[in-house]
């Protein structure tokens, strides 16, 4: 194989050059799985490994990508007031779109690849993986007029002190792209909250989100979007949040390669769907009288069950442990959502809530199994 | 929420959901939408369901678990074996001292039964050549070790005297000295730790599995034909050596077992089905009754070993002959041969078999090269693809005729039971625990594996205790190294956990 011999003999020294070894070895595993054989027991290796199964995340998010390319643009136009319709300057739309989106991607690529690249040369490991999934994320979970400088702080600080600083992939407590979102919203609100960051371009341009109107009660929302627009996502928000049917694409193809949990994904939408009708059944405020599927549609919950819920490290790691842990994020969040107007996507904060209490549920799931040993004996 | 709320919103719903907003867009991603449930629901139904056939038998049925389909099983009938070459070899026992006392000296002549060595620490637990003929060598490994000690067979098969005992007068004492001096007490294996019971430990119960769910493992009722007396005698002789009872694990997948198990006297009887590892003596245990802790102590043994303890008691010889199975993609004839302990391998292969060597079966096996011998408790030999290369874009390729387990790929999803070809490449590089779910699915016990690595990991032995170490042995998670997406190795974790609880 010519493609192979180039490689080998390219390879640079891991003495004399060790960062450089790194990246290469980093780019070569990408392009061949090694030949690497375990000397023992098991001899026979499923073909599967963690590229694959990131990987095979980042396809799920692909649908979104390029949705979230048109829909910037779309958004931008409309409030332009030029090519309202749909489908009138797809082109134009899409080309605008993608000058905003892929220069995120690229940052939040190079920042947290180059950080994941440096400490795995310190320590010597391989590159893992974790991070591809995580720096596609964090884009789509952006509004699309971030500003850069305030993007590479975010992913500096998520992947430096969320993960690096607890060892690196597999280690991390917190999910890293929320971390990275968090951060954004609480050390510069103005950039990622408020009616006048959804629309990219436009200034001044006061594009509400569904969230942002609906502490006004449902007909407040439907004042200014359809049900419709909504599940499509032709409605200002995160880059990649706002098409419900792409996100259930993603979801479904995820669950079909075992890469996410179902019974995450499950517990959630009953986690919220229950939460939900508590809230109808009280109706208090205008924000809880808003029927529960509605919840669905507004906002970034699919979105954040399917894909921010399901990090297998962050999560609960016990059949039992998910359960719970998708029953109280789908909770929690609504909850955050409907009583505190003044965090609007109560997901990513019960996501990073629920992600810290997930090592003690299944520390009681575990509790129980040891019990039954212990006291049969 | 009334119905009649949602009687006026549920068009308006449906509209929201089958607008035509987007014409094309839309049944696109609908269709795509609805492909991908199909396949799922597909795949929840194309999920194997293990075979079960003991009608009026109670028949515990394991789910979890996998099959490996691998080419080359061992089919027809024993064929004798042109092997001169046999070693035992102290390093087979994890536990026992590393250099044992060698009773023979390089070109002594030994009778079958003669003692070879025996282990400094317990002088009385002897090892005895399977073999009569010439000890040609003695290998030493490292720090002076005793690595094996070969013998070659003169072919006559002279056996040394061994006496008589009546097996119901005989008090256990005198039994288990009778075993131990006649080279059968190695034979036994005591869980937890897998190492030779003491001699005057008495386990709870005595568990002996009656079918190996391994890949390409031997078939019992062709290892136990002609030797149907013995085995019987055998589990006798096992229900004098415990406290509890004889437990026979039998194999409730197919219709009809050997009646050598199937009428077995004095022992219970539990029929299993499944997957491989539901014919693993640990997970049979567990199922029927369960190692609480360090000491409680049951003792396990292969069908073969019964044979050779029933033989010495019943024809007053020691008989360690084996039926031996040689499986793998890299045979050419996969067959079954009749030998003794520790046979040569490259004599057993003849010519046959090119690619990397297993002594014992591709989950649990030894690396091992052709002049090496078979390890103590092993009636398989598997040779399969080195599989050495590199694989182009190997992360992303949508399917493989390859086993697997795992649903990113288009054979996990829809398991076939075809045989396929197998390699030993690794298929990826070693990483940190990521993925959680994978190891529970493929072990049949009511066990965290993944916890219970990490416990061992971070040295909390309380922990491990907890979460069930002692029930465990190499080859019953075997299963979840070969489906683990990071590649870790979970019997060497698995071991190094054992080997500190057992120093302690």
């Amino acid at each position: 194989m010519g493609l192979l011999d180039f490689f080998k003999k390219i390879e640079p020294d891991k003495q004399k050059s060790g960062f450089l070894h790194t990246l290469y070895d980093g780019f070569f595993t990408f392009m061949f799985v090694p030949n690497s054989r375990p000397k023992n027991a098991v001899h026979v290796h499923d073909h599967t490994d963690l590229k694959r199964t990131m990987i095979f995340v980042v396809y799920a998010l692909i649908p979104l990508y390029i949705f979230g390319m048109y829909n910037v643009g779309h958004q931008h136009y409309l409030a332009a007031g030029e090519m309202t319709g749909l489908t009138e300057g797809l082109g134009a739309k899409f080309l605008y779109g993608a000058m905003k989106v892929l220069p995120i991607y690229v940052i939040s690529m190079v920042v947290g690849l180059g950080i994941e690249f440096y400490f795995a040369y310190k320590k010597g490991h391989g590159i893992e993986e974790g991070y591809l999934v995580t720096g596609a994320l964090i884009p789509l979970i952006m509004p699309a007029s971030i500003p850069y400088w305030i993007l590479i702080l975010a992913v500096v600080f998520a992947v430096v002190l969320g993960k690096e600083a607890f060892g690196g992939t597999g280690m991390n407590v917190v999910n890293i792209a929320l971390l990275a979102r968090v951060f954004v919203f609480f050390a510069y609100p103005g950039s990622i909250s408020g009616d006048t960051v959804w629309v990219d371009g436009v200034d001044g341009y006061a594009g509400a989100t569904p969230l942002g109107l609906a502490p006004d009660g449902w007909q407040a929302v439907l004042q200014h979007y359809t049900p419709e627009q909504m599940w499509w996502g032709t409605i200002p928000g995160s880059i990649g949040e706002t098409s419900k049917p792409l996100i259930i694409l993603g979801a479904l193809f995820l669950l079909l390669s075992r890469i996410a949990s179902w019974r995450i994904m499950l517990g959630g939408v009953i986690g919220m769907v229950l939460m939900g009708l508590i809230f109808n059944a009280w109706g208090a405020t205008p924000y809880m009288n808003i029927p529960w599927y509605y919840h669905f549609y507004m906002g970034s919950f699919l979105f954040a069950i399917a894909f921010m819920a399901t990090d297998p490290v962050t999560a609960a790691s016990t059949n039992k442990g998910k359960w719970i842990y998708g029953l109280l994020i789908g909770a929690f969040g609504l909850i955050i959502r409907v009583f505190n107007p003044a965090y609007p996507e109560g997901w990513m904060l019960a996501i990073l809530l629920i992600n810290v209490f997930a090592p003690l549920m299944d520390y009681f799931v575990l509790q129980s199994n040891m019990k039954k040993r212990l006291k049969s004996a | 929420m009334s119905i009649a709320f949602l009687s006026t919103n549920l068009p308006f719903l449906l509209v929201a959901v089958f607008g035509t907003m987007f014409p094309v867009l839309s049944y696109v991603v609908y269709g795509l939408i609805g492909l991908l449930a199909l396949l799922y629901i597909g795949s929840i139904f194309s999920q194997k369901k293990p075979t079960v056939s003991g009608a009026g038998k109670n028949v515990k049925v394991l789910k979890k678990g996998f099959d490996i389909p691998v080419k080359g099983t061992p089919q027809g009938e024993v064929l004798a074996a042109q092997t001169t070459k046999f070693a035992i070899q102290p390093k087979n026992f994890p536990y026992i001292f590393p250099i044992p006392k060698v009773t023979v000296a390089v070109g002594d002549h030994v009778d079958v039964g003669d003692i070879l060595f025996y282990d400094r620490d317990h002088p009385k637990v002897k090892f005895a050549t399977p073999v009569s003929g010439k000890v040609v060598d003695i290998h030493r490994g490292a720090k002076r070790s005793i690595a094996e000690i070969i013998i070659e067979a003169d072919g006559r098969q002279t056996h040394r005297d061994v006496k008589s005992i009546n097996l119901d007068a005989i008090s256990r004492e005198d039994l288990v000295d009778f075993l131990a001096e006649n080279g059968v007490w190695p034979m036994i294996n005591q869980r937890p730790y897998d190492v030779i019971p003491e001699l005057d430990a008495v386990p709870r119960d005595i568990f002996v599995t009656t079918f190996d769910t391994a890949p390409l493992a031997p078939d019992a009722a062709k290892v136990v034909a002609g030797k149907e007396v013995a085995f019987q005698k055998g589990l006798d002789v096992l229900r004098k050596l415990t406290s509890g009872k004889v437990h026979l694990g039998l194999d409730g997948r197919v219709a009809k077992v050997s009646s050598a198990f199937s009428d077995a006297t004095g022992v219970e009887k539990h029929w299993f089905a499944g997957f491989h590892p539901a014919g693993n003596v640990g997970v049979q245990i567990h199922h029927t009754a369960p190692i609480k802790n360090g000491e409680d102590v049951v003792w396990t043994l292969g069908v073969q070993e019964v044979c050779s303890i029933g033989s010495l008691v019943d024809g007053q010889k020691y008989d360690a002959s084996r039926v031996v199975a040689i499986g793998g993609n890299k045979v050419d004839k996969p067959r079954y041969v009749q030998t003794y302990m520790g046979a040569n391998i490259g004599e057993l292969l003849a010519g046959d078999g090119h690619g990397r060597i297993i002594s014992g079966d591709m989950l649990t096996g030894e690396k091992k090269e052709r002049g090496e011998f078979l390890n103590y408790f092993d009636d398989q030999i598997t040779v399969i693809d080195e599989g050495d290369y590199y694989e182009m874009f190997g992360w992303a390729i949508p399917t493989k005729k390859t086993p697997t387990v795992s649903r990113t790929y288009l054979k996990g999803m829809f398991p076939s039971t075809k045989p396929m070809d197998i390699d030993a490449n690794y298929h990826g590089e070693k990483r940190a625990f990521v993925l959680t779910g994978e190891y529970e699915r493929m072990l049949p016990m009511d066990i965290y594996p993944q916890h219970l690595m990490k416990a061992i990991i971070a040295a909390d032995y309380e922990k491990m205790e907890g979460l069930g170490i002692h029930e465990l042995s190499e080859e019953d998670i075997a299963l979840c190294e070969f489906a683990c997406t990071s590649k870790q190795p979970l019997q060497k974790i698995l071991r190094q956990g054992l080997t500190e609880l057992y120093s302690e």
